[in-house]
Parts: C-alpha cells; structure tokens; sequence
C-alpha cells in the first residue's frame, strides 16, 4: 500500500529525484536532461501518490499502467522507479553502459517498464488498447501516458486519440508534458499545435490545464479523473524545460546536453539550496 | 494448355475464410481471442465473426498505426489478438509499429495479412505486399509465415493463438487446393514435403506452392523429370535442416515465392546455403524489381512465370 505524502513530502521528493537525474545523467556523460527535469514532477506524483503500482503488485492484473510515450526522457522515470523499490538505485550507475538494460529508452528488461518506447506517437495507442482491455475485462486499472509537445504531429497520436473517445476510455488519462520546446526549437515555431486542448476537445477529451510543477494542482488533477464520465482525461501540464536548475530552464542546448563537472556542482548547489527551503 | 489453380480448387476455400473460420471457432470457448480491424471486416470476412462475437471485435477505422498499437496493448493486458487489415497497408504503414510495439515490446500480437502479394491484381502496386517477407525477416522476435493450402492456414491460425510470440501471417483471397491428404503435421519453422521425387527440388510458399505442384506433374509427365515440392510456409524461422537435407543431394533446387525477388524466400534460402558450402543450382522465381504488370493475381502469376509452364520451364533450365 502506497504510504500517504503530504504535498511538502512530495515536493521535496522532486528535488532529489532532480538530483539523481542530473548525477546519472553526469555519469553517463548521456539522457535527456531538459525534458527529464521537465516530466519528473508529474512521474513523482503518479508513482507516489497516484498510481497503484509497486514492485509487489506490478504482475497484478489490476495494477494502474504507466507507458512513457516520450520514451526519451528514461532518466526520469529510472529514479522515480528506482526510489520505489521497482529495482536498486546503484544499477543505474550502469546507465548507458556496455551490455546495460539501463538503456536510453525505457524497455521491458527493466523491471517496473510496461512497454518499449523510444520511437514517438506509439504511446497512446497502446494505452487505448491497454485501456480497451480493461473495459473488457471489467477491472478498475487505470493507464497513464506522458505525451511530449514535440511529439503530437506524429499522425498516430490523433488515431489514438480518436479511438480513446471512440471508446468512452475514461479509464485512460494523457499528460502531455507541454515544456514548448523541442530539438529544433520552439515547438510553436517547429509545428504549431496550439491550441491543443481545443483539438482534444473536438477529438471527444476532457481537458484541464495545470502547471505542471505545482505538486498541488497535480494531485487535484490526479484525484479528479476521470474528467468526464465517458471520456479519456487530457492533463495539460505546463512545464519549463530543464526547470529546477536556472542556467538550464528554457534552454534548447539541454535537450540533451550533459553538465560538464563545474556545471553539476552548480546545479547540484542550486538544488540542495532549494532542498533547505522545503526542509 | 497449362492446368490452372482455379479448375483444381474448386472444392477448397480461400485461405481467407478458412482464417475467419478458425477464428470464430476460437471465439467460440475463449473470450479473450480479440480481433482488431481497421476497417477490414468485410475484406477480412469477419462480418459473421463480428455479429457473433461483438465484444470480440474492436474497429479503429482505416487507421493501421494505430490498428498495431491498440493490438499490442490489448496483447500486453493478456488478450490473444489477431490485428487484421490488408497485408500491404499493415506491414508499410505500421511497419514501426510491428517493430516496436509488437517485437520489440513481446506482445504476442497475432499480425494477419489479408489479400497479401498480389491478391489484389489490377488494384496494382498501392495493394500488393512484395515487401513483407524481406522487411519483416529483419525484425528479431517474429515468426513469419505463409501458409499455402487451407489445412496450412487452419493450423497456423491455432499455433498462432497459443504462441507466446509475435505471429505475422499472411494469404490471399483465392480459393485453394489441398496439397497433401496424407500429411497432416504443422509447425512452425517446419516445412513440408508435400511431393517426393529425386530429380531437383522446388520450394514454394503461400499461395506459389499449388503451380509449384501443377509444374512436377507436368515435368514428371512430360519430361520424366521427378521433383520434391516443399511448401515453406515459414519463412521466418526458415526450416534450415529441411534446406540442409534438400541441398545434400546436390540437385538443383527452384525457389518460388509470391514477392520480390529481393529480401525474401530465395535470397533467404540462398544465403543459408552458400554459408554452408552447398553449391547447388539454385533459381529465384518471385516478381523482379520492376513496375508490376497490370493484371489479375493469376495473370500477374503467369507474367512472371510464377505458374505450371514458368516453373516446369526454369526447373528445366537447370537440370539439363
């Protein structure tokens, strides 16, 4: 049983998930630093407070899911597993590593991983079809999916999206982590997709809007869903791009840039600070 | 004038409604068989298994991406799935998902191919699957098969829904002879000997192993020439002792296949050989690497001397 965190506990939970993927990252001399640090609020209260999944129950038919459609940002969820006991946090010393399961996407070798990810747009769809199962079956289980902003011109997104409507999937909920930036730039500038809660809207969604680092709106979110008796839930989160560490929020260079190791212990510096405040 | 497939089949299905058949008889004791179309029921003929399995059927509409993705998750939540939809559509379009969500991820996603190669004739190239052998044999985790007759097919179709791996199957719509009364095994990654002989050896698959059968009679009946026929309805794990056993006589050997020349069950069968030292005459017959010609499936077959006459005369070529 998932023990009850308080908001503050949840918060200063973040900040050293933060720290670990930036230290796993250091050492890796490789991840995706930016979108990690933007997804990593979202990931912390599905896996401790939301979900109800752990490493005793993930063989459970009625487990909740959790597929990481933006597969890319594996660091994130390598910590929030590894502090859930899904596996020992020293295996991620092997991230990236010659012969690791600790790969830069998420797999199934990884205990706590559902489904292999890394290509975009393929995380929906089999959400809406492991949702579709659970309808079938009559369980309780819900499925969670993080969507990139960068990711949604992938044309299967809007299948899947017409299909989880289609389907009254109101036991599915998207977070789509919109930190409006991607490789090549702005994601407005790359291929606009705003407004997207409309076009979920008309997809047959319920949508809401959170900022996606207030632990707060969060867990109300969470705790509302379904949004609509009837309908798959879309939680718009709105994120900053590598927040948590000043020099690299909202900076396109850390998409994936790695710290070199004056910029760690800045970074590092800055986190432990915040950690005082929360403490 | 050559035999044809059309006037020795009368009496046997297509392997296509020996496929929804099959499925509905699974339906029948086990509700988790799942079948996800994309608006393939029809050319899928799966109406019948619709009607009586309506929550047995899920539809996303002409939408193969997400056909191959919703079929995975479903496999992943412990539903045996038959995703079903054109074999040119579902193996181009999806091929990334078939990649990931299918091999990669393990979900034992049954993947059919319906209509496959050249089944659908004059719809031309935007509907013929000359691809799905030689794309698909590159994926690790995927059995990939081909059955040719409709007791082939029944089989692969209950080996299918027990397997714990990712099935590719395809066929085509034509009705088709029973190859063998005699033989009644199946496995996959096991082919069959559905003729002996002592001359040379032909080796089909699908639907390209009845001419192959048509074009030993008329090499036994016309020139004296005794041929094997195998039907290799696994293409992928391919029967390598069978090959092994086939090229230990030194005879020739005929490939014909229902796609491209390039990537599928020749050059598959011939890179085996040639790294184990067997040097046997070896002919490819599968659609060449050019604009395909305009015409029915069986016209399409004779063009490309995928036929009694086109086999018999590239079986000759190489034992005289």
């Amino acid at each position: 049983m998932l023990k009850v965190m308080s908001e503050k506990e949840l918060a200063q939970k973040s900040v050293g998930y933060r720290k670990k993927i930036l230290k796993y990252i250091y050492q890796a001399k490789a991840g995706h630093t930016g979108g990690s640090l933007s997804c990593i609020d979202i990931l912390n209260v599905l896996y401790n407070h939301t979900m109800n999944v752990g490493p005793g129950t993930f063989d459970s038919p009625d487990r909740d899911r959790y597929i990481q459609s933006k597969g890319h940002t594996v660091e994130a969820l390598y910590v929030v597993l590894a502090s859930r006991g899904f596996f020992p946090e020293s295996d991620l010393e092997t991230l990236c590593k010659y012969q690791s399961h600790y790969i830069g996407h998420p797999t199934r070798k990884v205990h706590g991983v559902e489904q292999n990810t890394g290509a975009l747009g393929h995380g929906l769809s089999l959400s809406v079809g492991t949702a579709i199962a659970g309808k079938l079956d009559k369980r309780d289980y819900r499925v969670f999916t993080v969507l990139g902003d960068g990711e949604l011109p992938e044309g299967s997104n809007w299948e899947a999206a017409l299909s989880a409507s289609h389907y009254k999937l109101d036991n599915l909920c998207a977070i789509l982590d919109k930190n409006t930036l991607q490789i090549s730039g702005p994601t407005s500038a790359v291929c606009n997709t705003d407004p997207v809660d409309e076009k979920f809207e008309a997809f047959g969604w319920a949508v809401r809007h959170v900022d996606g680092h207030d632990i707060g709106e969060l867990v109300t979110a969470f705790d509302a869903l379904p949004f609509e008796k009837g309908k798959p839930s879309l939680i718009i989160a709105h994120t900053v791009k590598g927040k948590g560490v000043s020099y690299m929020e909202n900076q396109l260079k850390w998409h994936h840039g790695v710290p070199d190791q004056q910029q760690y212990a800045d970074a590092i510096q800055e986190l432990d600070a915040l950690e005082v405040t929360l403490a | 004038m050559d035999a044809t497939i059309e006037n020795i089949a009368v009496s046997q299905r297509a392997n296509l409604e020996v496929f929804s058949g099959t499925l509905q008889h699974l339906a029948q004791t086990d509700r988790d068989i799942i079948v996800v179309t994309s608006d393939s029921r029809g050319s899928g003929k799966l109406v019948p298994f619709g009607q009586k399995f309506p929550e047995q059927i899920i539809e996303v509409g002409i939408a193969e991406q997400n056909l191959v993705g919703v079929a995975a998750g479903l496999a992943s939540a412990g539903k045996k799935v038959f995703a079903v939809s054109p074999a040119c559509f579902l193996t181009a379009r999806a091929l990334e998902q078939i990649k990931n969500d299918v091999a990669y991820s393990d979900n034992p996603v049954k993947l059919i191919g319906i209509s496959a190669g050249v089944s659908y004739g004059a719809l031309g190239s935007t509907h013929h699957s000359l691809h799905d052998f030689a794309v698909l044999r590159t994926i690790n985790n995927l059995i990939v098969v081909a059955p040719a007759d409709n007791f082939e097919t029944e089989q692969a179709i209950l080996l299918a829904a027990e397997t714990d791996m990712p099935v590719y199957i395809r066929f085509g719509k034509k009705q088709m002879p029973l190859l063998s009364e005699e033989e009644k095994t199946f496995e996959f990654g096991k082919g069959r000997v559905v003729r002996e002989g002592s001359d040379l050896t032909i080796i089909g698959t699908g639907e390209t192993v009845a001419p192959a059968l048509l074009a030993a009679d008329k090499l036994e009946r016309e020139h004296h020439i005794s041929a094997t026929v195998v039907s290799m309805h696994t293409i992928k794990p391919l029967d390598y002792d069978l090959l092994r056993n086939i090229a230990a006589s030194g005879q020739p050997i005929v490939t014909v296949e229902e796609h491209s020349v390039y990537g599928g069950l020749g050059e598959a069968s011939a890179s085996f050989l040639i790294q184990n030292d067997f040097h046997n005459r070896f002919k490819i017959i599968g659609i060449p690497d050019e604009y395909t010609v305009t015409g029915s499936q069986t016209e399409i077959f004779n063009h490309y001397g995928i036929s009694e006459g086109g086999i018999a005369a590239a079986a000759l070529g190489l034992v005289r």
